[in-house]
């Protein structure tokens, strides 16, 4: 569905707020935001004040088709964003075979996954795709294993290996980075792949996820959520592509369309420990909202506004969100 | 066919795991049995990371046993059993469950699985300790990596010795004396290529020897490997009972039970979200006793203060705590 019909947000009538809207995963509970482990279960549905989200593991919504065309273009360009190292074969596979059969239970009208020994058969009707694969060979698929699974799900993949008591980015699918780059993190520890974020020193929070990641059991799945903002409804905000989006960072804060170009992006992150291999899955799903649907919802504009507004500048510099923070936090407590 | 009903009392170990039917039970040897379990509607099992465990309930009781398959999308499970004559128990009843027989048993849980980095393995086994460096040496054959297995046991004794050669050929190893065992390990240890990871299951005292041998000659410790059952699991813990002075309620936290539901079947809502001892939500203020705090959330500054608790996790090292509640 996508209507696009704008409700007087005094009425608070959400019937008729679209679905990118009522699907979005608003990530602020209150009016300041700082780091925490909010890692739960996942699948479980959280209730927003307009809709809910989180009942898929993979979540396939009207963006589904469009994101995949995107992230195609993205690869096509520049190849450096999927990587395998050869020891983690075996875990690509492993997530294949974990995702697509959560796939068609979450999704059974248009996807169906049956396994026989090592013969799998993959429908997706919203791709017109059927097709049988050997688990294992890696010439069974059209593309190579990496590849075919990122064809099928729009989230960012990212393989962790755990080994020496530390957890290892030894492969991945990235091509919707928000200001990081795959390539340059490719066979890092997961310390030195965070060495860029603030007070990771001080605070105990990533130490803690990683400690968290290492005593996942196979089979367990968590999920957490992260925001930053993005100007234009653009996914691919890695460090390759700097050249391209960086300079609306410096205007947008002047832009009288600033309503509808600036975005407030939230990542919601799941972690899963792979069943056979015992790697960590750690996927990456990006919602891109405008801040104009933002202010459809008055509790969001709100709250949005004045966390925008408090949050401490080490953060907003780490976020890429300094320059304009001010100027949309403005706009969100103008009110009506 | 004999049909047991399924034990009433579920035993913490495998809570939140999966009922199964016994389908086939095969001697292995004098004192061993294998045991293969399968859901009873022919569903497929979850799939396990080689060298992972099972715990198993059988009467009142629930013991660890390795996993001897590779793990790859398993329709059954199959676990060996040894007897142990003055064991708690545990051994003899498994050794009397039969096909049609219904246990409940936990999920797979991984403590001593292969490097994905591994070029090479060499797999040591004493006795029953087979068990899991078979399901290593299956995984092996699936993905093509050679594998090395020294097999001790006593004459005659050796179980699942034809699986093993079958799945390794030559480079099979059995050995029933210490010199000879000896011997090989000397040899082994000092002609592997780069790249292999030992891993070795069997008596303590055995992993130990090997394992000091293997670093006498030069082994990096990363590359040495040996089970150690439950490791990566929070036992069950000891009872206690915790005083709400706010509701002048005092409510009792059997073992096996965790302080969060406890409270949350007395009826109290408290804020929680992962439920494991890392988010830092399920935050309660202790107003006496020692929490035995098992989070990864507090410091060990906050921890050692004794005034603040996660009670998902964590519990009590007095017999009471007084709760802010």
């Amino acid at each position: 569905m996508n209507t696009t019909i704008i409700n007087d947000q005094n009425t608070g009538d959400t019937a008729v707020l679209p679905e990118r809207i009522k699907g979005f995963p608003f990530p602020f509970s209150s009016d300041s935001y700082r780091y925490s482990a909010n890692v739960e279960p996942a699948h479980k549905i959280v209730q927003t004040d307009v809709g809910s989200w989180g009942s898929s593991l993979i979540d396939v919504d009207e963006y589904y088709l469009s994101d995949l065309k995107e992230r195609e273009k993205v690869l096509e360009k520049d190849p450096s964003r999927t990587a395998v190292l050869p020891h983690m074969r075996p875990a690509v596979w492993d997530a294949i075979t974990t995702l697509l059969p959560a796939m068609a239970e979450d999704h059974p009208d248009t996807m169906s996954y049956h396994r026989e020994g090592n013969v799998c058969r993959w429908t997706n009707t919203l791709q017109n795709l059927e097709l049988e694969f050997t688990v294992g060979d890696d010439d069974s698929l059209p593309m190579g294993p990496m590849r075919f699974l990122g064809s099928q799900i729009t989230d960012d993949i990212v393989f962790l290996d755990p080994r020496e008591d530390t957890l290892w980015l030894d492969a991945g699918l990235v091509t919707f980075a928000a200001d990081w780059s795959f390539g340059f993190d490719v066979g890092m520890k997961f310390m030195e792949v965070h060495t860029p974020v603030p007070r990771v020193t001080t605070e105990p929070v990533i130490n803690r996820a990683h400690q968290f990641l290492l005593r996942l059991q196979p089979g367990e799945q968590f999920r957490r959520t992260n925001w930053t903002m993005t100007v234009d409804r653009r996914l691919d905000t890695s460090t390759e592509s700097y050249p391209e989006w960086a300079r609306d960072r410096g205007t947008i804060a002047n832009d009288p369309d600033l309503p509808n170009r600036l975005h407030l992006r939230v990542e919601v992150q799941h972690m899963l420990c792979l069943p056979h291999t015992g790697a960590v899955l750690f996927l990456v799903r990006t919602y891109l909202l405008p801040l104009s649907d933002i202010a459809q919802v008055p509790v969001w504009r709100e709250r949005a506004g004045h966390v925008l507004a408090e949050l401490p500048d080490d953060m907003a510099e780490y976020k890429g969100i300094i320059r304009y923070r001010k100027a949309a936090s403005d706009w969100l407590l103008a009110g009506e | 066919m004999t049909m047991t009903a399924l034990q009433p009392e579920v035993h913490h170990a495998v809570k939140d795991g999966l009922q199964l039917e016994v389908t086939d039970v095969t001697r292995q040897t004098e004192s061993i049995v294998s045991i293969t379990f399968a859901d009873p509607s022919g569903a497929p099992l979850p799939s396990y990371v080689p060298g992972s465990h099972l715990v198993v309930q059988c009467g009142t009781g629930a013991n660890a046993y390795s996993l001897t398959g590779s793990g790859t999308a398993p329709s059954e499970y199959t676990i060996s059993v040894l007897q142990v004559a003055d064991g708690a128990g545990g051994s003899l009843a498994m050794h009397r469950l039969a096909a049609g027989d219904l246990v409940y048993v936990s999920r797979p849980r991984s403590a001593f699985a292969p490097a994905a980095t591994a070029r090479h393995f060499l797999l040591v086994a004493a006795g029953i300790g087979i068990t899991p460096v078979l399901s290593h040496a299956r995984a092996c054959a699936e993905w093509g990596i050679a594998a090395d297995l020294i097999y001790v046991h006593r004459p005659g004794a050796g179980a699942h010795v034809t699986e093993a050669k079958e799945l390794l050929g030559s480079a099979v190893t059995e050995c029933s004396d210490r010199v000879s065992f000896q011997k090989t390990l000397a040899e082994k240890l000092t002609t592997q290529p780069l790249g292999t990871h030992l891993y070795v299951c069997g008596p303590v005292a055995f992993m130990d020897a090997v394992l000091d041998q293997a670093r006498e000659h030069g082994w990096p410790s990363a590359r040495l490997h040996s089970e150690a059952f439950g490791a990566a699991e929070l036992d069950a813990g000891e009872p206690f009972t915790v005083n709400l002075a706010r509701s002048g309620v005092k409510l009792n936290v059997p073992a096996g039970v965790s302080l969060l539901e406890t409270l949350e079947q007395a009826g109290k809502a408290i804020p929680n979200m992962c439920r494991k001892g890392i988010c830092g939500e399920c935050s309660l203020s202790v107003l006496r006793g020692k929490p035995q705090h098992r989070d990864l959330y507090l410091s060990d500054q906050e921890k050692a203060e004794n005034t603040t608790m996660m009670c998902c996790v964590s519990r009590s090292l007095d017999e009471e705590l007084e709760l802010d509640l």
